[in-house]
């Protein structure tokens, strides 16, 4: 491989794993608090794309005010579901959560079948993400060098949320501790609601800067970015921040770096990282940081 | 309320059943202002259950709950945090992951406004009320002599200082009424009578009425002023300490669990 694909290829990668990387931090942090695989993420991702799709389509709003306010409504998204779907079944056994959880995928998906439709829609990016940029030897596009500056942003700041703010603390007791949280006076629903709208937004940002790296959409978009990225979570450690952010970066990395090097893989390229999740399952369940579950959002 | 008496918690016919076993049997009970009550009775009598009622984490088949007066049966845990009754818990139950100063903060998002969107702002009154808060945290930290170890994880103290921890989140939440779950569990001799006089004195510097469970007859009897025992759910007797010791059914309720 020339030097010049090397570098394509790497950032095209790191590109592809921050946006793992961000789709895996709303898994994680969701199964940290609740224990619950929210399956309905990866549709909150897609949902997200097609808030930004018709703001900017229909409603002709700039692109960035767009892209706000769609991560703004799919976080509200996100806490109707948690209301609506997981709080009442917050007490019943685990079970009944996750099952919920993959009725909510399934419903979101149909829905957006039925009232946006099967067919693909062209999603419209800035200027400043179609643009190519030179890089030594290697033309790398615009997205792949703005995904992982804006992916990185997002993850500080929610760092940011998660150790320096009340909300924080909050979220960090009620994943060590649910009941106790509840003791201390804390209205743990409010928490959960909370970490739902955060979850979301991350989620809705990723839908946005995918459609932007690929800018095709469709109702069922978000399911194979929402298994690799839950695989990143499983790879990482799942309820562990930090491993959720090792993971993505690693699946992003490994699935374009296989294809790169053996060409032949191709056809592979989705078998490689569910392999690879189930290897993990097998052999390191707790993840890369696994030891250091304890802390958990 | 009652002529001249004033009455912090009052529990009249508790009953909570789980399936076909009555845990707690028509339980009743008051306890004043400034009191120290004790709860024993023999493992599995339902002890934890009545505070797991109390605190909100179990909602009574039948019967009332009155914090001064006020029926909060039945009303969710934080809302009853809020209102003023706090608890430790038999088995220590930290946030271990967090420093000893994070913990007793926790609770202190009952006075904080907004806790999301100032916070995110940074806006001026946040950053005054964050000032005051923090004081306040370390000034519990320091009266309850755990200021050496602010910074550090709570998983990481030393059994004895969990304990005090615990003691401590569970104060700033400002309660008036502290449950205490077995506090002595774990302890030896020397710690226990330390433990004492320390109960007595935060009952005194914090003006709390304090109803405690607890297996080390030297503490119940060397502290409670009344002393409550149950078995199987039900209550068999009531008393000062010295009627507790002489009584029938008391001794033959532990000498049947072949204990103490």
């Amino acid at each position: 491989m020339s030097l010049e694909t090397f570098i394509q290829q790497l950032t095209n990668g790191v590109s592809l794993g921050s946006l793992y990387a961000l789709i895996a931090i709303g898994y994680t942090m969701v199964y940290g608090i609740l224990r619950l695989i929210n399956f309905a993420h990866s549709d909150i991702f897609m949902v997200g794309a097609y808030f930004a799709f018709y703001l900017i389509a229909v409603f002709r709003l700039p692109w960035l005010l767009s892209a706000i306010l769609a991560v703004a409504l799919t976080a509200c998204v996100g806490m109707t579901i948690d209301r609506v779907a997981y709080r009442p079944v917050r007490n019943a056994p685990r079970i009944s959560a996750l099952i919920t959880a993959v009725g909510v995928s399934f419903f979101l998906e149909n829905l957006g079948l039925v009232t946006v439709g099967a067919r693909p829609k062209p999603f419209q990016r800035p200027e400043l993400m179609a643009k190519v940029v030179r890089i030594g030897p290697a033309a790398i596009s615009g997205v792949s060098i703005w995904v992982p500056i804006l992916s990185i942003g997002l993850v500080i700041i929610l760092l940011y949320v998660i150790y320096r703010t009340k909300l924080g603390m909050a979220m960090r007791s009620v994943a060590t501790d649910i009941d106790t949280t509840r003791l201390m006076g804390v209205n743990v629903d409010t928490v959960i609601s909370y970490t739902f709208a955060i979850g979301s937004a991350l989620a809705a940002a990723g839908g946005i800067m995918w459609a932007c790296k690929y800018p095709q959409i469709n109702p069922l978009m978000g399911i194979y970015p929402g298994w690799k990225a839950f695989t990143a979570a499983v790879v990482g450690g799942i309820g562990n921040i930090t491993g959720a952010m090792i993971g993505g970066f690693l699946i992003g990395l490994i699935e374009i770096m296989a294809v790169a090097m053996f060409p032949s893989l191709s056809g592979y390229r989705d078998g490689i990282i569910f392999g690879l999740l189930l290897v993990f399952l097998l052999v390191r369940p707790t993840g890369i940081l696994g030891e250091t579950l304890k802390e958990k959002v | 309320m009652d002529t001249g008496k004033n009455i912090v918690l009052k529990l009249e016919h508790l009953t909570i059943k789980f399936g076909g076993l009555i845990a707690v049997n028509d339980f009743c009970l008051e306890i004043e202002k400034g009191e120290l009550v004790g709860l024993i009775g023999p493992n599995g009598a339902g002890k934890t259950t009545v505070f797991n009622i109390v605190t909100g984490q179990y909602e009574p088949t039948s019967g009332t709950v009155l914090l001064e007066g006020r029926d909060i049966t039945g009303w969710r845990p934080h809302l009853i945090a809020a209102s003023g009754i706090a608890r430790t818990f038999q088995n220590v139950r930290l946030f271990t992951g967090m420093s000893v100063l994070d913990n007793v903060l926790v609770s202190q998002h009952l006075r904080l406004r907004s806790p999301f969107l100032s916070a995110a702002l940074h806006l001026p009154d946040y950053a005054r009320e964050e000032r005051h808060v923090r004081a306040k945290a370390m000034d519990l930290l320091e009266r309850l002599e755990l200021t050496p170890f602010a910074k550090e994880l709570a998983g990481n103290l030393p059994y004895g200082q969990q304990r005090r921890l615990e003691i401590a989140r569970a104060l700033s939440t400002n309660p008036k009424l502290l449950l205490l779950d077995e506090p002595a569990a774990g302890m030896n001799p020397e710690e226990t009578t330390r433990l004492m006089r320390f109960i007595c004195r935060i009952r005194d510097e914090f003006s709390l009425t304090i109803f405690l469970i607890e297996h080390d007859m030297r503490l119940v009897m060397g502290i409670c002023e009344r002393i409550r025992v149950i078995d199987y759910g039900i209550s068999i007797a009531e008393g000062v300490p010295d009627e507790i010791r002489r009584d029938s059914r008391v001794i033959a309720a532990y000498l049947g669990e072949g204990g103490e």
